[in-house]
């Protein structure tokens, strides 16, 4: 692939949670306007490292540089700098229950700039007629179903017009249409807002759909990192069991998350 | 050897929280005060509501416990001031012991009941719905968008809400005074306020000011901190009600001994 600015970067990022090595030496390079997948099994980390890059979590060890800032060197204000630059799209999809899907898409705007408030009303239909839900303004998210309620938290991540978006697990728990639609909504969102776009998911289908280039993490660990056509016919047996989707293979099966445990032992 | 490290347990756990409170408290200062100055001030539409959630719509609770203890403060009283021939006292006694003790403590009590234990579940369930976080990569701090708006509701409508609670009970206690013990109404009236000092009534609100940190501090704090989805937003409810609870009556017997050893 030709030369690109790079807007993220990892060295050597590691993090333990307890007892757990959750992240072990993570060097990665994205680049501007690429669209990142970082795939793995369940527990492998991969939400771990989406947070590390979104600086809501400090590494024990390595270096985290977003849009060329070391982002452990910056204070507060400097950090919220960097926020307004990027948006997240969560997996709950984290809307506001207690505003509107208006209010939801506007409040980065409210609070951020000083935009009158008929311009912040306009900004609001665009952001929600690119991911198809315009004159949906005035409902509560509980009125919504989960792909919608998802599709607004990517109107609420792209408000600010983002240079990067973050995506955790944006087709969990949706059927294979509104996948498809997801998917095809995160591609055309890169095109049209030519924004970067990191993409953590374990749903291969959409993986081969959506991403430019792929990382596959395996325990705390980059295991191949490549193109699409490059991880589709990579001879890496982690990468060929995690596509075919084989319980049989290196890959040790575990999909307890610690924290659920512990929620139920407390 | 059990019991010794469950107490270990209970002496760090209590030093971890209370340390988490006290950085909070410091946090939300730092909001209130400096936030305004860069220009990042708590939404006054979020203040508005949440003073109307915590001071109006707790005032028909705090209505009904006042009333109902100043009609008993009166009562028992004047089963013993009534062998002294003294009834008329009871005007000084329901007044005096409201508004330096009883206005105060069981206003907050029950706001705490329901407006912390409000605070708790709201902010818990946005925790675990990972809502907080979302704030947080807009670039909006959960301290200055939440805690500060709730703090500041309390802290003005807690103090309101006690002296609403004083009058009630004083009119309680009148209720009995006049249609039960028979007491003229204007000298009930000239006896409940005859022996009531200014301190009588600031000591009470000072009280009332604590225990306003006390619940809107504990209730986000416990919220901020709910881990452990819907179970652990009910835990973290039960918590933060009960450390309140007591909180509160241990504050009102600090300040009670500084207010009666100090010659304020």
């Amino acid at each position: 692939m030709p030369e690109k600015e790079v807007i993220i970067k990892t060295e050597g990022l590691k993090k333990k949670f307890g007892d757990r090595q959750i992240l072990d030496g993570i060097d990665l390079e994205i680049c501007r306007g690429e669209t990142f997948v970082i795939m793995g099994g369940s527990g492998c980390g991969k939400s771990t490292l989406l947070r590390h890059l979104t600086g809501s979590i400090k590494p024990d060890e390595g270096e985290v540089y977003l849009l060329n800032e070391n982002i452990a060197t910056l204070n507060e204000d400097e950090m919220d700098r960097i926020k307004k630059k990027t948006g997240m799209s969560f997996q709950s999809s984290a809307l506001f229950d207690s505003m509107t899907v208006g209010e939801n898409v506007s409040l980065p705007l409210r609070e951020h700039t000083k935009l009158e408030e008929n311009v912040i009303n306009i900004v609001v239909k665009m952001k929600l007629e690119l991911v198809g839900l315009r004159g949906f303004e005035n409902l509560m998210p509980s009125q919504l179903s989960g792909g919608m309620k998802k599709r607004v938290g990517i109107a609420r991540a792209v408000a600010m017009d983002p240079e990067i978006v973050f995506y955790d697990e944006p087709t969990a728990g949706l059927d294979p249409i509104v996948t498809a639609v997801m998917d095809k909504l995160i591609v055309d969102l890169s095109k049209a807002l030519s924004v970067t776009s990191i993409v953590v998911t374990h749903d291969m289908h959409s993986v081969f759909r959506i991403a430019d280039r792929i990382a596959m993490l395996y325990e705390g660990k980059v295991a191949e990192i490549g193109t699409r056509e490059e991880i589709k016919t990579s001879k890496n047996p982690y990468v060929r069991q995690f596509i075919s989707g084989s319980p049989d293979g290196p890959i040790k099966f575990f999909r307890q998350k610690d924290d659920y445990l512990d929620s139920l032992t407390d | 050897m059990n019991f010794l490290a469950a107490i270990g347990s209970v002496i760090t756990s209590t030093y971890r929280h209370t340390k988490g409170v006290s950085v909070l408290f410091l946090q939300t200062l730092y909001w209130l005060v400096i936030g305004p100055f860069k220009g990042k001030s708590a939404r006054k539409q979020s203040i508005f509501e949440q003073m109307v959630f915590a001071g109006l719509q707790s005032a028909i609770i705090v209505f009904f416990v006042t009333l109902f203890t100043g009609i008993v403060i009166a009562m028992q009283s004047a089963y013993q001031l009534s062998q002294l021939g003294a009834t008329i006292y009871v005007a000084s006694m329901v007044a005096i012991s409201l508004a330096r003790e009883l206005g105060p403590v069981l206003t907050a009590l029950v706001v705490a009941g329901r407006v912390g234990a409000a605070i708790t579940a709201e902010l818990g369930s946005m925790k675990v719905s990972e809502q907080i976080e979302a704030l947080e990569t807009m670039a909006l701090n959960p301290v200055r968008f939440l805690v500060v708006p709730r703090f500041l509701a309390l802290l003005v409508m807690l103090p309101c809400l006690t002296i609403f609670g004083d009058l009630l009970g004083i009119i309680g206690g009148f209720l009995v005074g006049v249609y039960n013990l028979g007491l003229n109404p204007y000298r009930y009236i000239d006896f409940s306020f005859e022996f009531m000092v200014w301190k009588d009534v600031w000591t009470g609100l000072v009280k009332s000011v604590v225990f306003a940190i006390t619940i809107s501090m504990v209730g986000c704090y416990m919220g901020l901190n709910t881990r452990g989805g819907a179970e652990g937003v009910g835990k973290a409810t039960t918590v933060s009600v009960v450390t309140s609870f007591v909180l509160i009556i241990l504050f009102d017997c600090i300040l009670t001994g500084i207010f009666f050893f100090s010659n304020l």
